[in-house]
């Protein structure tokens, strides 16, 4: 299926959770926010156990040097 | 030296009840390197440090994130929404800086024009309102507009943070008497944000009496931003120490410091 991350097409197997997708970018959940289909997930508990479906919509930010 | 601790005695900085133990806050973009912005943290003495939210670069890596690099027990972390040119934009940036589970504080941006980059102040009026009702502490960013700022306050702003003068400018202050007028007529605390140049830009901020100042770019781009950061404390403080000591009235005569009489006959 296909997901839109961060604005980027990227492929994945079907049935693959949040938390799986974001072991596979290496990134570590604790270091960021996850906006899924326009929804932000304040409990990163859940994401273990959020399925993902083609056409999903995930925004990963984080925090940058600003003023 | 008791005389000299006696004189510097200042009450915090308190913004919602909460207790600041520097008036400077800084930020934490255009440093040469994660370690020179540490230095210069470090040297300002601040303890509140903005940040802004961006999407995670998935090409690049996850080292620009800044929390591989800033202590968040050390500094008290103040997302902005930098960038955001909507209300509706800059709730949704506020919200995820919120998931990030720091705090519930926002330095709450409208930008309104990308070339001045000056403030839309309905649009950030509107978005303070919002915020303030989701229990956001909102700092608003705003111009040195008194009618606005009242508006801010009137939204649940927790502070209102007008302009010296632009973004990056490092223009200076540009009108101390719209700064003065605020402090005056809002109860909440006033930290002046953006245009503070160099430090006697950032004294010449505190001694209108305002509560606090945020700087950026004045420190990061100097050639040396670990001295000027250091600078900028010093400045911070002195600005402040001559607020509460009370300058003399200005007189465009000149009166003699040295007595008039005992003088040797001609």
């Amino acid at each position: 299926m296909t997901l839109s991350v961060n604005g980027c097409e990227r492929v994945v197997p079907l049935g693959t959770t949040l938390a799986a997708l974001l072991a596979e970018l290496q990134l570590d959940p604790l270091m960021i926010v996850v906006e899924h289909n326009r929804t932000i997930l304040r409990d990163r508990d859940r994401f273990a156990t959020r399925t993902l479906g083609d056409g999903d919509t995930l925004e990963l930010v984080h925090f940058v040097g600003g003023g | 030296m008791a005389v000299a601790a006696e004189a510097a005695t200042d009450t915090p900085c308190v913004i919602a009840g909460r207790e600041f133990r520097s008036r400077l806050m800084v930020g934490t973009g255009k440093y040469a390197s994660p370690a020179q912005m540490l230095r210069a943290i470090e040297a300002s003495g601040a303890e509140v440090v903005t940040v802004a939210v961006r999407r995670v670069d998935l090409d690049r890596g996850k080292e620009e994130g800044i929390l591989y690099h800033l202590d968040p027990n050390q500094y008290f972390l103040l997302a902005n929404t930098a960038g955001c040119f909507t209300a509706d934009e800059t709730i949704r940036y506020a919200r995820l800086a919120r998931a990030a589970g720091f705090n519930e504080w926002v330095k709450l941006e409208v930008i309104g024009d990308q070339e001045t980059l000056l403030p839309d102040t309905s649009a950030t009026i509107e978005a303070t309102r919002v915020l303030a009702g989701e229990g956001f502490k909102v700092m608003a960013y705003t111009n040195d507009d008194l009618i606005t700022a009242l508006r801010l306050e009137d939204a649940g702003a927790v502070a209102v943070m007008p302009l010296a003068s632009p973004i990056g400018s490092g223009l200076g202050m540009l009108n101390p008497y719209t700064i003065r007028t605020i402090k005056h007529r809002l109860h909440c605390p006033i930290i002046v944000d953006a245009g503070v140049g160099t430090a006697s830009d950032a004294c010449i901020v505190m001694e209108q009496g305002v509560d606090g100042v945020l700087m950026n770019t004045g420190i990061a781009a100097a050639s040396d931003p670990v001295r000027m950061a250091y600078a900028m404390r010093q400045a911070v403080d002195a600005g402040r120490q001559a607020y509460l000591a009370g300058r003399m009235p200005r007189r465009e005569i000149a009166v003699p410091s040295s007595p008039l009489t005992g003088m040797l006959d001609a």
